[in-house]
């Protein structure tokens, strides 16, 4: 019953680790496509909280401030730019780990914690800000969406911020060879998610009027 | 470790690695067999049983819940419960047998068999699978112990807002629904994307999607259909949780909030909800059916492919929950609308399978009965279910008796009678041994009386005015009579159930005097019944090439010019033994899936009690991820443990048979016997 096939280990041994074939029905790896399914989930999670949003972005009258009255356009804008250009740099360590550069990967990938570190200050300043204008999260309907929406979006990126963080360890210990290039690339997509779903929020909470 | 691009395989494997899971106090869980092996094991058949024999327990208190509220409305101005207590006691049977019942058993199948139907050792990633389970338990569990903390959810399965709120329920009850059904959701939102893998990344070799058995598809649609449902009922709940323990002001009317903006989230994902319910029991009957009518299923295409129009039109029919909310004559016309046409999927399907039974040689076995019990209840409750599109008859229809006559026909004889075939049929698969076919019949014939008694009646009261979830009736308005038969139905239905759990133990013990079962005692059609009953822990060894739908059956049947069906090999012949050396390595056993889900409920007790409970519930729950993050899914210690827990088969290590070439001869040798042509 038991035969080991020279076949199959010769054909996975002829395939390059740094791209791991893995032999699946349909060509992506399991982790990838579990990645891609949850992320596909995640649309509609936000999705509901955005429609939240929209029904609710006006407060009642006399019931603290709108959205225009505190806000600060150029510093939030300036704290999404950050968060931009932390997929910029999510891209780089995955292309650096898939050359086998891992000091690069692993500069890289700091680079893009302390991007999204700086958004996720930048977001905490804004409550504050927003707090001691007279916002608190129980103030109106529109406080509720909007604390609730964003905070969403802040939980995510700091779950983004201890995945990247746990993978500059784990190079650090070097228990991330290339083989295992996909699993940076898997938090990549988580990232990338994160980051696309900041411009519809961005768009949504404050560039509509 | 630059070197590894060149290395062989043998090195990736333990290369580099920490020689074990190192991190945290937990060793790698030992010894296969002993009762605790059940806490720690990643098997996926242990996991489907877990899953059925939880949901069964479940369905006990659901039953006894579903009792209460029968024997308060025997008579009218009852006075077993209190109103306060009927609230709590129909908020917490529905919420128990829709989440905590009929999604777990479609789990429990999905779990055991859609593994073994598509030729896999086990799902992608067993160690999220186990996960699932103790999500499913705690937040059942968590739900359920609300009864002793201040008594349960009391507004109905769905909880309305503002009536969820804490003005209009100030006890716990509410809280303990939402979060107990937002750890529930995280099972079926893992367990999903889990399947979802599965199904499509782990089929035998040569098995195309239109070569799948029809509950695997019916399994695919389902966790599709879960996997973006249960976020939009996450976002929902989200906010009712804010609301209640924070004051947001979601739904909170003066502040401006809307109440049905919690209808509107709450069916966006119920609708889906119901067709994720019955598709599973649709697709065992749609397997089941051909092997007692010795027949191909009819239109598989048409099956399929109904199966994904409904899983496409399921979320465009949501607003025919509420038609009477005021959302305005465009809204209930468009949703009118999607709903007649919706039944068309469905009418294909009832199409189908009674098209199959026509000239088949059908044998009347236990799981056949269930099977025709299906689709002919299924067919009086999709009725019922088209006339709520008409939206001047739901008008008067809402909230009465008529409503919960027809999601008792669609779930309860749709989905349940599915399932209950599903158990006789897969019995002797999953524990190796026959349930008696004598008591079977009896089992059937008295649920299928008690349950037209029981939900048959309530028709007549909804349309005669009788309202739901009011705790009781004053006499003189002719619900008397139709209550009583309810009633007593209801109990003849406990019967049944009770029957089913004794001819369990009862078929266990007589199963020592009789001949074993063998790998395929009902002359089946799909692999798995190709393996050995009970099936080993390596599932399929070597893994079988797939040429055709039916593959199994094709194995045993050929047909000669003329048509006429003649056996070219038995089942024995065919099917894979258990005997000899099985050098199978399997994924390992973890602690970690468990510890993870415990601390969630903990969390749970903190959000409602104490804030430094959450506390300690959060670290334990992120000590299982860390923990778990840093095991290998293999046993670094055995022989050859892959690390990556992605690969095509999750003990596939190139060390064991190759299916391809194993299996190639086999079919060789069933099609070496050339008195006939085969098919396929």
């Amino acid at each position: 019953m038991v035969s080991t096939t020279v076949s199959e280990v010769g054909l996975d041994a002829a395939a390059p680790h740094a791209h791991a074939t893995h032999d699946t029905n349909t060509g992506i790896s399991n982790t990838k496509l579990a990645m891609w399914l949850f992320l596909g989930s995640e649309c509609l999670l936000f999705g509901g909280l955005i429609t939240t949003y929209l029904i609710y972005k006006e407060p009642l009258a006399g019931q603290g401030p709108a959205l225009a009255d505190i806000v600060d356009i150029p510093f939030t804008s300036t704290s999404s730019f950050v968060l931009l250009m932390s997929s910029l740099t999510m891209v780089l360590a995955v292309s650096a780990i898939e050359r086998g550069d891992h000091h690069r990967m692993r500069t890289w990938t700091a680079a893009t914690a302390i991007l999204g570190a700086t958004f996720v200050a930048g977001q905490v300043y804004e409550f504050t800000a927003f707090y001691r204008e007279g916002l608190g999260f129980t103030t109106s309907r529109f406080s509720s969406a909007f604390y609730t929406l964003t905070g969403f979006h802040g939980v995510h990126v700091t779950v983004g911020l201890i995945m990247l963080m746990s993978l500059f360890v784990l190079s650090l210990r070097g228990r991330l060879p290339e083989h295992k290039a996909e699993t940076v690339e898997v938090v990549g997509l988580y990232w990338h998610f994160v980051d696309v779903v900041w411009i519809l929020i961005f768009a949504v909470v404050y560039l509509i009027p | 470790m630059t070197t590894l691009e060149t290395g062989p395989l043998a090195l990736e494997a333990g290369e580099e690695e920490a020689p074990s899971n190192s991190l945290g106090v937990l060793g790698r869980p030992k010894g296969g067999y002993s009762w605790r092996a059940w806490f720690t094991t990643v098997d996926h058949k242990k996991i489907g049983i877990m899953y059925g024999g939880t949901a069964i327990f479940f369905f006990i208190i659901g039953g006894l819940e579903a009792l209460l509220i029968r024997a308060q409305l025997w008579a009218p101005r009852g006075t077993l419960l209190t109103a306060d207590q009927y609230n709590q006691v129909f908020t917490m049977h529905g919420t128990t047998m829709i989440f905590l019942v009929v999604m777990p058993i479609g789990a429990a199948f999905a779990n055991y068999l859609m593994p073994l139907q598509i030729g896999a050792r086990d799902v992608a990633f067993p160690r999220i699978n186990a996960f699932s389970y103790w999500c499913f338990l705690f937040g059942g569990l968590f739900l359920n112990t609300s009864w002793f903390l201040g008594g349960g959810a009391d507004g109905g399965w769905f909880n309305y807002a503002p009536n969820n709120g804490v003005v209009f329920s100030p006890s716990n009850g509410i809280d303990f629904w939402n979060i107990g059904l937002l750890i529930a959701g995280i099972a079926s939102l893992t367990g999903a994307v889990n399947l979802i893998v599965t199904v499509l990344n782990l089929r035998a070799p040569g098995m195309t999607l239109m070569k799948m058995p029809i509950f695997t598809w019916m399994t695919l649609v389902t966790q599709f259909l879960l996997l973006f449902a249960i976020p939009v009922l996450t976002s929902a709940q989200f906010l009712l949780l804010f609301d209640r323990q924070f004051d947001g002001n979601f739904f909170n009317v003066a502040k401006g909030g809307e109440p049905l903006l919690w209808e509107h989230l709450f069916w966006i994902f119920g609708h889906p909800e119901v067709y994720l319910m019955i598709l599973p029991a649709f697709g065992l009957v749609s397997d089941m059916l051909p092997v007692f009518c010795r027949k191909p299923i009819f239109g598989y295409p048409f099956i399929v492919f109904s199966g994904i129009a409904i899983g496409f039109m399921g979320w465009g029919v949501w607003a025919h929950h509420m038609f009477v909310s005021g959302i305005g004559p465009i809204s209930v016309t468009v949703f009118a609308l999607t709903t007649m046409f919706i039944a068309v999927p469905t009418g294909v399907k009832i199409l189908n399978w009674t098209a199959t039974m026509v000239g088949g040689r059908i044998r009347l076995a236990t799981p056949m009965l269930f099977c025709i019990g299906l689709v002919t209840m299924f067919t009086i409750g999709g009725l019922s279910g088209v006339t709520h599109a008409v939206a001047p008859a739901d008008t008067q229809q809402t909230d009465t008796y008529y409503i919960v006559a027809h999601f008792h026909y669609v779930l309860f004889g749709g989905a349940f009678f599915g399932f209950m075939g599903g158990f006789y049929f897969y019995w002797p698969k999953v524990f190796g041994y026959l349930l008696n076919e004598t008591l079977g019949k009896t089992n059937f014939w008295l649920m299928f009386v008690g349950f037209n008694l029981t939900f048959g009646p309530m028709h007549v009261l909804g349309l005669n005015g009788m309202s739901r979830r009011t705790y009781t009736y004053d006499p003189g308005y002719g619900f008397e009579l139709w209550n009583k038969i309810a009633t007593i139905g209801a109990f003849l239905l406990a019967a049944s159930i009770a029957l089913f759990i004794f001819n369990i133990f009862y078929s266990k013990v007589k199963a020592k005097h009789l001949p074993a079962p063998g790998p395929d005692p009902w002359d089946a059609r799909t692999i798995e019944w190709m393996i050995p009953s009970p099936v080993p822990e390596y599932n399929f060894d070597p893994v079988p090439t797939i040429t055709t739908l039916d593959e199994f059956w094709y194995r045993k049947y050929g047909e000669t010019e003329d048509g006429r069906l003649v056996q070219i090999a038995t089942a024995e012949e065919v099917a894979q033994s258990a005997e000899g050396e099985h050098d199978v390595h399997l994924p390992s056993p973890s602690y970690w899936p468990i510890v993870t889900a415990f601390g969630l409920p903990i969390i749970g007790y903190g959000l409602l009690y104490t804030w430094w409970l959450s506390l300690v519930g959060g670290i334990i729950t992120a000590a299982g991820i860390y923990g778990w993050a840093f095991e290998p899914p293999d046993d670094p210690e055995g022989a050859h443990g892959h690390e990556d827990h992605d690969d095509h088969h999750p003990d596939d290590d190139g060390d064991h048979t190759d299916a391809t070439d194993d299996a190639t001869p086999e079919l060789a040798e069933a099609e070496g016997d050339k008195e006939v042509e085969t098919v396929g």
